[in-house]
């Protein structure tokens, strides 16, 4: 049995960067993710953890940076517009195959928009928010307990893949207070990077031959190396108009795109003989579920399937339902943005209706048993 | 005796990017003298760059070395030198990268005066690009983006670093290397946040499209204009008229980042093995 707290979805989030063995955060305040970077601030200290407050969000992932190539697991939060800001060294992040997780509580835009307010408008950001083309893992908890677990596993997923994931989760979940247990040490597995084995004089920070996710050496320990954010070969030093370059970013979206087995996780509600489906993450994923509960009282075949894994994007799992049920539902705070995923993946096999809004307020159930009726 | 540069230099990486007459080579040689002078272990010091001419420099020694983001070295040096405290952190930068794209970075890693040396190779221009005005083009220079003469004010590096709350304020250049080797060394040695502006010369961008003839003239300027100091102060205004001081600029007191920050881990830690004992 772990302790049992009455937590914010933040300061879950916080428990779990503890548990995954995070020692260091680096931030800068921002509405509504700030209670991450409080609540760590009280526990980090005390762990003989780092937490740092820098002059701005762009500080922050570098800092983050600069520690994980250090050997340290770490951490940022943010919001909006600053995970706008940060998107320029996340880049580099995932050039340069560094492990760090940054979180985005989600809040209204574009600009400052509603600070207070949630939303899930920066789906999209998550994908395509850094130039280039880039591997992408970001997480979508609907609930205190699983903001825990999935601030767990995506440290692990970092390690594993040697790669920045993002937790994104909207403000209402952010700041919603729920019972949540923290398990014991040792119940939810917590992994380290694959660090180099080979002499340091062998070493190459990036040498693919042994599999795609390249050993990673820690600074100062030893393996003297050179990181930069200029395409590199395997040697890490910079390379220009080599056929390197396209194999090598090749390899960065393999890592995660052929590991989708292993990255993608969902929650399915009533899905076996469901007609209509509705496709829900983060707190729209829980108002799926309320509403798939009402369609079912009314003895509608509805079912709900609730992403926890938004990137890489559950392709085959929806490709699949849609070929076999009429309707597919997307809730979801913003204009019509991961709906255009389910419908590309739909490939026209069933019809796709979003539910989209803005204004600061959740969508309801009844929002989204209505459109069930409609379909 | 002739000095070895092997021992750093990693090889196969050379010959290095920058145009002939580039100075930046003088500072890449002597920045090895000194820390080699010093001892030390080539696994305890990292060198970490932003983006522009300067930035290529970490790539060619066999150090930790770290080429990040345009102005964007020292929060990486920060999450470096955070995480490991017992090691050397270093950055080396430029004019635009230091102090326009990078200046905000630059001033707060100067108030919290934590153990890292910057490095800023200041030659009036944005190189890398092609000449366009930074913030320490003289006014009335012609820069690509100011074709008519640049009507920019600029800064004053040192008075920036110093104002800022830098605890070590020096300023060197590449004509001077006697000296730059020993600034260098003042700079790691310092215990807090150092900042070496070194005087150099882009004869490609800046230089030829400013009356400097050839790269000698650039060198012959900063022989000319320089002042040790200790001379500076003393001469009267108009003799210092033109002139630049060369030398420590500034020494103070203040806590180290790191030091400050450990020391409330180890006495909150204490105090809880107090409470739970």
């Amino acid at each position: 049995m772990g302790t049992l707290k009455l937590l914010q979805g933040n300061e879950a989030c916080a428990e779990g960067a503890l548990y995954a063995g995070c020692t260091f955060f680096a931030g800068y305040p921002i509405t509504p993710s700030t209670e991450v970077a409080e609540y760590l601030a009280r526990r980090l200290p005390l762990i003989g953890g780092v937490i740092l407050q820098m002059e701005d969000e762009i500080a922050s992932v570098g800092a983050i940076i600069g520690a994980s190539l250090a050997g340290k697991k770490a951490m940022t939060a943010t919001s909006g517009p600053g995970f706008s800001l940060k998107q320029e060294n996340i880049g580099f992040g995932m050039l340069c195959e560094v492990p760090i997780v940054i979180i985005d509580v989600m809040r209204g835009g574009p600009s400052t928009g509603v600070p207070t307010g949630p939303s899930q408008s920066d789906i999209m950001q998550c994908k395509w928010g850094t130039h280039g083309d880039h591997p992408v893992i970001c997480l979508t908890p609907a609930y205190v307990q699983e903001i825990f677990s999935e601030t767990v596993r995506a440290f692990n997923l970092a390690e594993r893949y040697r790669t920045p994931v993002f937790v994104a989760f909207d403000e209402i979940v952010g700041h919603m207070r729920e019972r949540i247990e923290i398990p014991d040490k040792g119940v939810l597995p917590v992994e380290n990077r694959r660090r180099p084995t080979c002499s340091p004089s062998e070493y190459m920070p990036f040498d693919d031959t042994q599999g795609d996710v390249p050993p990673i050496a820690d600074f100062f320990s030893g393996y003297r190396q050179h990181i930069t954010g200029l395409n590199h070969a395997a040697d890490g030093f910079p390379v220009n108009a080599s056929p390197r370059i396209h194999t090598d970013e090749l390899r960065l979206l393999r890592k995660v795109e052929g590991n989708r087995k292993d990255i993608i996780r969902y929650e399915t509600v009533m899905l076996e003989d469901a007609e209509i489906v509705v496709f829900g993450y983060g707190v729209s994923g829980r108002s799926g579920k309320a509403a798939v509960e009402l369609a079912r009282a009314e003895g509608i075949k509805a079912g709900l399937f609730r992403p926890l894994t938004i990137w890489p994007f559950p392709e085959e799992e929806v490709e699949a339902l849609a070929s076999r049920v009429r309707g597919i539902i997307v809730p979801e705070l913003s204009l019509g943005q991961i709906v255009l995923e389910v419908d590309r993946c739909a490939k026209g096999r069933c019809r796709v209706d979003g539910i989209f809004r803005v204004d600061g307020d959740p969508i309801t159930p009844d929002q989204i048993l209505e459109k069930i009726k409609e379909v | 005796m002739v000095f070895n540069y092997d021992r750093h230099i990693r090889h196969g990486k050379l010959p290095h990017i920058w145009c002939p007459g580039c100075t930046y080579g003088i500072v890449f040689k002597s920045l090895l003298r000194a820390v080699e002078s010093m001892q030390i272990p080539k696994d305890h010091i990292a060198l970490v760059s932003g983006i522009g001419c300067a930035s290529r420099l970490p790539g060619y020694v066999d150090w930790n070395t770290l080429h990040t983001a345009h102005g964007r070295a020292i929060p990486f040096a920060t999450g470096l030198k955070m995480a490991r405290p017992d090691r050397k952190v270093l950055v080396v930068s430029g004019d635009g990268d230091a102090t326009a794209i990078g200046g905000n970075h630059f001033i707060h890693a100067c108030r919290r005066n934590i153990d890292i040396t910057v490095i800023v190779l200041n030659n009036f221009i944005y190189g890398m690009t092609g000449g366009q005005h930074s913030p320490t083009t003289p006014v009335g220079h012609l820069a690509t983006t100011m074709p008519f003469g640049n009507v920019d004010p600029t800064f004053n590096i040192p008075a920036l670093a110093k104002g800022a709350g830098a605890t070590w304020v020096g300023r060197g250049t590449a004509y001077h290397v006697p000296a730059l080797d020993k600034l260098i060394i003042g700079a790691v040695e310092h215990k807090g946040l150092s900042v070496l502006e070194i005087i150099n010369g882009c004869p490609t961008t800046h230089g030829r499209r400013n009356k400097f003839r050839s790269p000698t003239d650039m060198l012959l300027w900063m022989k000319e204009t320089a002042l040790p100091v200790s001379a500076f102060e003393k001469f009267p205004v108009e003799k210092t008229a033109g002139k630049f001081p060369i030398g420590v600029l500034y020494q103070g007191e203040g806590k180290e980042y790191s030091e400050t920050y450990f020391a409330m881990v180890e006495h909150l830690q204490k105090k809880q093995e107090g409470r739970d004992g």
